[in-house]
């Protein structure tokens, strides 16, 4: 084969190469949500209460305890699952009882859930119970609120700051 | 379906092999250095990605602000370092696939190959985690859907007792602690390991080819730097997680599988990438399996020259002390595990020559599936041909991993096949033209640059040549031997070369052998 044949055919293999690369590194753009839709996140990490509350310990049971580990309370390690709900304008979109984590289950319950939503006026509401209690919620809390399309609306929960808050 | 695959694969593959070496001609010819260029990519990588780190804030805050600095302010040269970055990473990614799919339409999975395979598998596992972790760092808007989605993908695994999408839940919540960590497994962890993966992948080979040609490198980063220029590497907005990222630039070479995560769930990503991967680590050992036996050595024909050794491409075969009494120092051992019974180190055997009279044709070492003795046998039974084409009849020895050879076969035109042409040794070619058994003998072999055992060809060429031990002694008429690396190429291309060289031994006459002297035992210049 000629010579200049020869480079003109590098030439397109080269240029067929690299419009591949050029392509494919950016293209076609990918959307994980429609554009003109908006995302509902729910996440928080933590404890329940004790199953089994603590209890103090008599003198006689202290007395039995090796020196070091001589403690007045005997707190049972394992924790009470949570239980959440998520509810946006009064329909239920997520009811979810979370065992707490670890081999004992002595750890914390924690979530992470997303739901694409419309984009608008909306009331979002959650609850979350973590004691022993079989009816009702420790902690409840509504907002309503307008949605942007592709906004993040981010449910958290934090007891150590109330319960739940709205981001 | 995978007998369909083994057999228009090659044949797919040997034409598009053809245009790319009518183009770069097989020396440069990028399929025949699909891992080197692989290699080339990771360093233009590693050195562009040392440039940009130096001007790199490891920060959530300063992150962005400083990729945006180098590649709009140092765009001659910064941002040319960015692109190169990432159209390196993203080439590197091609080229394993297409050297994946050639490895495994050609067969070269298999047997003692199983291991270069096997250990190519974990590689990718390296090489897509560090693309994704090095997106992450630029901290735009596919930085934080690869936060996201990646997080989500990892909290499905029994790994972190909290989610780890918890960091990127808002804008306040991400941290520079899991920033510098994304950094440090970017810059530090994957390519450390990815170096000794590269390291454990061509453990078991033979003088590896880690780097391509020199042009080939050239014409590739001058390409890559055309690319760089015309369509520069460029940030999408910020990083804002009060927002959903949506018309993201998405590099498919990387996230190719992420849209499954959206579209299905995390558990399916883990589905398709484990299942995936596990079907390619088992499909050495999957039906067909088609092994052959190992190379056999004989102790008291070998005398421990350890030309065997420096020609099997897979460290098959090493030398030991002596164990049988004889008077020399070592002899060849073969591992059975590593070797492919390619052949190669029967024909490298001073003592495969089929001019031997004395005593029987048993080499040093030998492949039991076609010994050098049945080869003799061979060569004599096809030979002698009653009639054909007086003055032009051909013996072809051919590579079995090309075409059909039978279709080769006429009145004037005889075949034997090798498992490799380095197989033959160069005494064959000697036996053939000095007992008139032809009047021409026609070498047929892979492409250069792409034997399917690795190095018959360079080998083969190196002893004709006289530059590698066994030599063609000097008396063989050069003029009657032909050498076709062809590979996989149609038959009528090869008839055609067969014919154009029975028409030069036409023209040569009947073979009149030169008379005896000193330099008849030489090697040829």
């Amino acid at each position: 084969m000629k010579s200049w044949l020869r480079y003109a055919g590098q030439a397109v293999a080269y240029a067929a190469f690299i419009a591949l690369l050029g392509f494919f590194a950016t293209a076609p753009a990918y959307s994980p949500i429609a554009p003109d839709a908006a995302m509902l996140k729910l996440s928080f990490i933590h404890v329940g209460q004790r199953k089994v509350e603590c209890r103090k310990m008599s003198p006689d049971e202290i007395a039995r305890l090796p020196p070091n580990m001589r403690l007045t309370l005997d707190c049972p390690r394992e924790r009470l699952p949570v239980l959440v709900e998520l509810e946006l304008d009064g329909k239920l979109l997520l009811r979810r009882e979370i065992k707490a984590s670890g081999l004992s289950h002595d750890r914390a319950s924690s979530i992470y859930q997303k739901f694409v939503v419309p984009p608008g006026r909306h009331v979002v509401s959650a609850r979350l119970r973590d004691s022993a209690r079989t009816e009702g919620f420790d902690y409840t809390r509504s907002t309503e609120v307008e949605l942007k399309p592709r906004q993040n609306f981010v449910v958290d929960f934090r007891a150590e700051t109330g319960g739940f808050s709205f981001h | 379906m995978l007998k369909q695959i083994f057999q228009a694969g090659p044949w797919l593959l040997a034409r598009i092999e053809k245009l790319y070496s009518a183009a770069f001609t097989p020396a440069w010819n990028p399929l025949y250095h699909l891992g080197a260029l692989t290699i080339f990519f990771f360093w233009v990588v590693v050195v562009s990605g040392i440039y940009v780190f130096l001007f790199f804030e490891t920060s959530v805050t300063h992150a962005y602000e400083s990729v945006e600095w180098l590649t709009h302010t140092q765009w001659y040269l910064g941002g040319v370092m960015r692109s190169l970055h990432r159209y390196a990473s993203d080439a590197a990614v091609v080229t394993i696939g297409v050297h994946m799919l050639k490895e495994f339409v050609t067969g070269r999975y298999r047997g003692a190959r199983w291991f270069s395979w096997f250990t190519g598998i974990p590689l990718l596992w390296l090489v897509f985690p560090l693309g994704i972790t090095g997106y992450w760092l630029v901290w735009d808007q596919l930085a934080q859907y690869v936060a996201i989605a990646t997080s989500e993908l990892l909290d499905v695994l029994p790994i972190f007792s909290d989610p780890m999408a918890r960091n990127f839940l808002t804008n306040e919540s991400v941290s520079d602690r899991f920033f510098t960590l994304m950094a440090f497994l970017h810059l530090i962890g994957f390519p450390i390991f990815l170096l000794f993966a590269i390291w454990l992948h061509l453990l078991r080979i033979s003088r590896p080819t880690v780097n391509p040609p020199l042009g080939l490198m050239i014409g590739s980063l001058s390409a890559l730097t055309v690319l760089s220029l015309l369509w520069p590497a460029l940030s999408q907005a910020p990083a804002d997680f009060s927002q959903a990222a949506t018309g993201i630039g998405f590099d498919w070479f990387y996230l190719l599988a992420y849209p499954l995560l959206d579209y299905g769930s995390p558990a399916l990503v883990w589905l398709v990438l484990v299942g995936s991967s596990t079907l390619l680590c088992l499909l050495p050992w999957l039906p067909p399996r088609r092994r052959k036996p190992a190379a056999v050595v004989s102790l008291p024909d070998c005398n421990g020259c350890g030309r065997c050794v420096a020609d099997c491409p897979y460290n098959a075969v090493s030398l030991a002390p002596r164990s049988d009494g004889l008077a020399y120092a070592e002899q060849a051992v073969v591992d059975a595990e590593l070797c492919t019974a390619c052949g190669i180190c029967a024909g490298a055997c001073p003592t495969s020559t089929p001019l031997r009279r004395k005593s029987e044709l048993v080499p040093g070492i030998d492949l039991p599936g076609l010994p050098i003795r049945a080869l003799r046998d061979w060569t004599l039974a096809v030979a002698v041909q009653p009639g054909g084409d007086p003055g032009a009849r051909v013996l072809v020895y051919g590579c079995a991993n090309g075409v059909n050879l039978a279709a080769l076969r006429n009145g004037s035109v005889a075949v034997v096949e090798l498992q490799c042409i380095a197989q033959l040794p160069p005494a064959f070619i000697d036996f053939v033209i000095s007992r008139r058994h032809a009047d021409g003998v026609f070498l047929l072999g892979c492409r250069e640059n792409d034997c399917h055992f690795r190095l018959g060809v360079q080998w083969t060429t190196e002893r004709l040549t006289g530059k590698r031990d066994p030599y063609l002694r000097a008396r063989v008429p050069r003029e009657r031997v032909a050498t076709y690396w062809g590979g996989r190429v149609t038959e009528a291309e090869i008839e055609g070369e067969i014919d154009a060289f029975r028409a030069r031994l036409r023209a040569l006459g009947p073979y009149q052998p030169a008379p005896v002297t000193q330099a008849s035992y030489e090697v040829a210049p």
